[in-house]
């Protein structure tokens, strides 16, 4: 049961992201190009997300435990650190070079492989070298 | 008109979508985390490999790939994905979103849809810092590509 519900958590995501348009990077693109050819589509699909998320996590989290998990990973951070501005800073510069962030990337791999998985190769390295590289900063830390 | 209100739905079904994982799995729909956690570890002393941990991300992922593939099938609907094809630039930027993600701890997903949702501080200022480097990348290149 728990298989098929998070399966189907991943196609109605990507059944949003369909029916938004934000699969497709020109649709992104559009929004991005503020002082261009602005295309307000995306404020309205993160308008759309959030509102239904902001009142169902809430809902949701109010049960002991998740339906089929120990508990929720919910994140506990706080703190703004440099780590997370630049990494933001760069996520963004790449998002705005062609349009694809992770989620529709892996969509598209499904409509448009060729190109997509270019991208998505090209992502999985870049993770894994970011993972590399945040192990050894913490290490060099001390961290255990 | 008519454009904004398939936005809105789409994001609904994004939001639900991030719903449902939360109160099945107590997971945040982060799709880069989601993502870079499947990818082999470098650190195993502190992330041991958990057969649980890797079938729900792999069964979200099945379902990401799979919705445009059933829209094909079923309702002869291919999205349209309109890119640039240019082979260096989806690998550098490929590249750059990857470790940026990493970094960052999200994206518009995990920092965008979730964080906002959950109010975080942190997701709002990773929000709002790729959203500006984002416009501004969009703007150069436009800047650079025209003139």
């Amino acid at each position: 049961m728990r298989h098929v519900i998070v399966f189907l958590a991943g196609l109605l995501f990507s059944a949003g992201l369909i029916v938004s348009g934000m699969i497709n990077p020109a649709k992104v693109i559009g929004f991005l190009d503020l002082f261009g050819d602005w295309d307000p589509s995306l404020a309205f699909v993160m308008a759309g997300a959030v509102a239904v998320n902001f009142v169902g996590h809430r809902f949701v989290t109010r049960r002991a435990q998740p339906f089929f998990a120990e508990g929720f990973a919910i994140p506990t951070r706080k703190n703004v650190d440099r780590e997370l501005i630049i990494g933001a800073g760069l996520f963004g510069v790449g998002w705005g070079l062609v349009g694809l962030c992770p989620g529709p990337a892996i969509a598209a791999l499904g409509a448009s492989p060729a190109s997509a998985s270019v991208f998505v190769a090209a992502m999985l390295a870049g993770m894994a070298g970011g993972r590399a590289l945040k192990s050894r900063a913490l290490l060099a830390n001390g961290a255990t | 008109m008519h454009d904004f209100v398939l936005a809105l739905i789409g994001g609904a079904m994004i939001g639900l979508a991030a719903v449902i994982l939360m109160g099945a799995q107590g997971r945040v729909m982060g799709v880069s985390g989601i993502v870079s956690h499947l990818l082999p570890s470098f650190d195993s002393a502190r992330e041991p490999a958990q057969t649980d941990e890797r079938s729900w991300r792999l069964l979200f992922m099945a379902g990401v790939i799979a919705a445009p593939l059933l829209s094909i099938a079923i309702l002869g609907y291919r999205p349209p994905v309109t890119l640039n094809a240019d082979p260096v630039l989806l690998i550098i930027s490929g590249l750059i979103v990857g470790v940026g993600t990493v970094f960052g701890n999200g994206c518009t997903s995990g920092h965008g849809v979730c964080g906002l949702a959950r109010l975080s501080g942190r997701s709002m200022a990773a929000t709002a810092i790729f959203m500006a480097t984002a416009i501004a990348t969009v703007f150069i290149a436009n800047t650079v590509a025209g003139g």
